[in-house]
């Protein structure tokens, strides 16, 4: 067998230059401590380090659940095909929020202590068995992918038998995992920006969770139709984007409630940085809303795409507000990621993308699809030299 | 029995000598370098401020009620029933929360070292067992910090304020902001003025977490119910479609 030199493409170029980035952060951050490689201080102990790897990780590998709950618990079974690709980003999400962890944590070393030393008064608790156990939860349903590509039979009917439960048990997790990531922010009412603080936060995070994985979860199809060459699950997808306009609208709705109970649509007269951000969070969650209500928008792949990355997108500086920006005023300082915290996030999310790509090339992902298509690609490929010849 | 901690605003005269006990205490470096720092940090427990005529120090408050010690994970941080909120090493993960917590950022850490700790007064814990007054109370040349029973203190510092009506800014901070410190705090001027925060509110942090986090083995265990119920409901559907398919196939 001949081993090729991977082709330099300008993706691989980024990749690995992100990676070297990450590579030195590392080092930085295993040299110097937190103060070597992060901006954080004593008035700003948490930056993006907990709100983008934690708190998006978190929020992002929500299709997860949300799809165990649609598929295996309310038995639509129309989504079938794209239950395992949400399993596997819901896998590789908590496990590189385990990365994000060992990097955010003053001691690594003792990632451990929550499950020996018990404080069942601290949210944080609560999160530390969460990610315990449904990390747990979620590579036991993953496994049978695993059994299913080296054809041990008797392992897979022992873990089939015991699914159900395990797939209970997994949405019970994700539910208290993405509220109490909310819950963790109700400690600091004199610090969060009003336009963010309310007592409701685990019920907002638990919905926008909901969204956000079926956003993702569009986006991954999308991506892999075009990574793998398959036929895109388009009638299914758009059925999709109807669940996600009115999960949106839900969340918006609550949203909306929240702050007129609250009275604090007055800040948004006032010309803060604060405002903006707000404004950026909720436009880019209502814009996909109301276009996806739309049916001439959720037939074209390329608008539902679209959509879904704003959700993402909106996903994402919500919880950046809430966890950074939210927090500045109020406590005094302010907070602009150093190169080296930033490099280190973007080595996560690359990792995580060439980690998705290779298990799904190589395992039974992509399931129902996947194999006419993949057949007919191999009979191009083997066609190929003979039409060459 | 509960100890605490009074400093009167009006009385100090900004010798920092508190911070040099506090040091020596702890074993930590002081010099002149280190008490021109106006902030309180990993390398200095308690610090002096001016604020134009006035005076402040900061310090752990140690809440009767404290956040930290409820947001801590693995219990690394104590309310102890003699007053001082106690902090073990040994223990500490260092997910920071307890300074994300706090509602007077008094929790510092060792930002630059590779094994790093938080750092906070704990109202010198071990002399107060002993019977013997915090570092800082005992140094005071004046009076400006003393230490003794938190009833008494509160009585003498409401005495202080009634006695001066002038003198005295009409409040104690401390007593009632989020559920009462264990430091008191006496000024000329209105807190705000002496950068104590005055938005804190009366509830003791700890219950705006315990409230949420007290639902959950009622979530979790309606959640099994309702989940393994409607997968019975819809589980149920496909079976005695798939029976009743079967049954047609069958004639």
């Amino acid at each position: 067998m001949i081993h090729k030199f991977p082709k330099i493409t300008v993706w691989r170029v980024i990749f690995a230059a992100i990676l070297a980035s990450g590579a030195y952060a590392t080092y930085l951050r295993i040299m110097y401590g937190l103060g070597g490689s992060t901006n954080l201080s004593d008035k700003f102990p948490w930056g993006i380090w907990i709100a983008f790897d934690v708190m998006c990780g978190v929020g992002l590998a929500a299709g997860g659940f949300t799809l165990v709950a649609m598929v295996h618990i309310f038995n639509i079974e129309k989504y079938h095909p794209v239950l395992r690709p949400a399993i596997l980003t819901a896998f590789l999400g908590y496990s590189l929020v385990v990365v994000g962890l060992l990097y955010d944590l003053g001691r690594p070393d003792r990632l451990w202590h929550p499950l020996v030393m018990w404080n069942p008064h601290s949210v944080m608790f609560e999160v530390a068995w969460c990610v315990t156990l449904y990390s747990t939860v979620l590579f036991l349903e993953f496994l049978p992918v695993v059994f299913e590509k080296f054809g041990m039979h008797k392992p897979l009917a022992w873990i089939h038998r015991i699914s159900v439960p395990l797939m209970i048990l997994g949405v019970l997790l994700s539910t208290l995992h993405q509220s109490s990531l909310g819950t963790l922010f109700l400690i600091v009412p004199e610090k969060l920006y009003p336009l963010w603080y309310t007592p409701i936060l685990p019920l907002l995070f638990f919905v926008s969770a909901i969204a956000v994985g079926l956003a993702m979860t569009i986006f991954e199809s999308w991506h892999s139709s075009r990574a793998f060459g398959r036929a895109l699950e388009l009638p299914l997808l758009m059925s999709m984007g109807r669940v996600l306009a009115v999960v949106l609208s839900v969340y918006l709705w609550i949203r909306f409630l929240d702050m007129s109970h609250r009275h604090v649509f007055g800040l948004l007269a006032q010309n803060r940085i604060e405002t903006w951000l707000f404004l950026l969070e909720i436009a880019l969650m209502a814009v996909p809303a109301v276009l996806l209500y739309q049916a001439r928008i959720r037939q074209r792949p390329g608008a539902l795409y679209t959509c879904a990355v704003m959700v993402v997108f909106g996903f994402m500086a919500n919880r950046l507000n809430i966890g950074t920006t939210g927090l500045e005023a109020g406590s005094g300082t302010h907070y602009i990621p150093r190169w080296s915290e930033v490099a280190i996030t973007l080595s996560i999310v690359a990792v995580g993308f060439a980690t998705f790509h290779t298990i799904a090339r190589y395992f039974p992902i992509f399931e129902a699809e996947e194999h006419p298509s993949h057949g007919r690609e191999m009979e191009e490929t083997e066609a190929d030299p003979v039409a060459a010849g | 029995m509960a100890r605490a901690i009074l400093y009167d605003s009006t009385l100090c005269i900004g010798c920092k000598a508190c911070e040099g006990a506090c040091a020596e205490r702890w074993g930590l470096p002081y010099n002149e370098t280190i008490a021109a720092e106006p902030q309180i940090s990993a390398h200095k427990l308690t610090a002096v401020d001016t604020f134009g005529d006035h005076f402040s120090r900061r310090l752990c408050m140690n809440c009767v009620q404290p956040a930290c010690a409820s947001v801590c994970p693995v219990g690394a941080l104590q309310k102890t029933a003699l007053g001082p909120v106690t902090y073990d090493a040994d223990k500490c993960m260092g997910c920071r929360y307890c300074m994300q917590a706090c509602p007077f950022q008094v929790p510092t850490y060792e930002w630059n070292s590779r094994l790093p700790k938080m750092r906070k007064c704990n109202m010198c814990s071990e002399r107060q067992i002993a019977g013997k007054l915090t570092a800082c109370a005992e140094i005071c040349p004046v009076g400006a910090t003393i230490n003794g029973d938190r009833d008494e203190l509160m009585k003498e510092a409401q005495r202080r304020i009634a006695e001066k009506p002038t003198e005295y800014y009409q409040r104690v901070y401390g007593i009632s902001e989020v559920g009462g410190t264990s430091v008191f705090y006496l000024s000329a001027v209105p807190f705000e003025k002496i950068g104590l925060r005055t938005n804190l509110g009366e509830d003791p942090m700890p219950e705006k977490t315990w409230r949420v986090l007290e639902l959950v083995p009622d979530i979790v265990s309606t959640g099994v119910v309702l989940l393994g119920g409607i997968y019975w409901i819809t589980n149920r559907r496909t079976e005695v479609a798939r029976a009743e398919g079967a049954k047609k196939e069958g004639r």
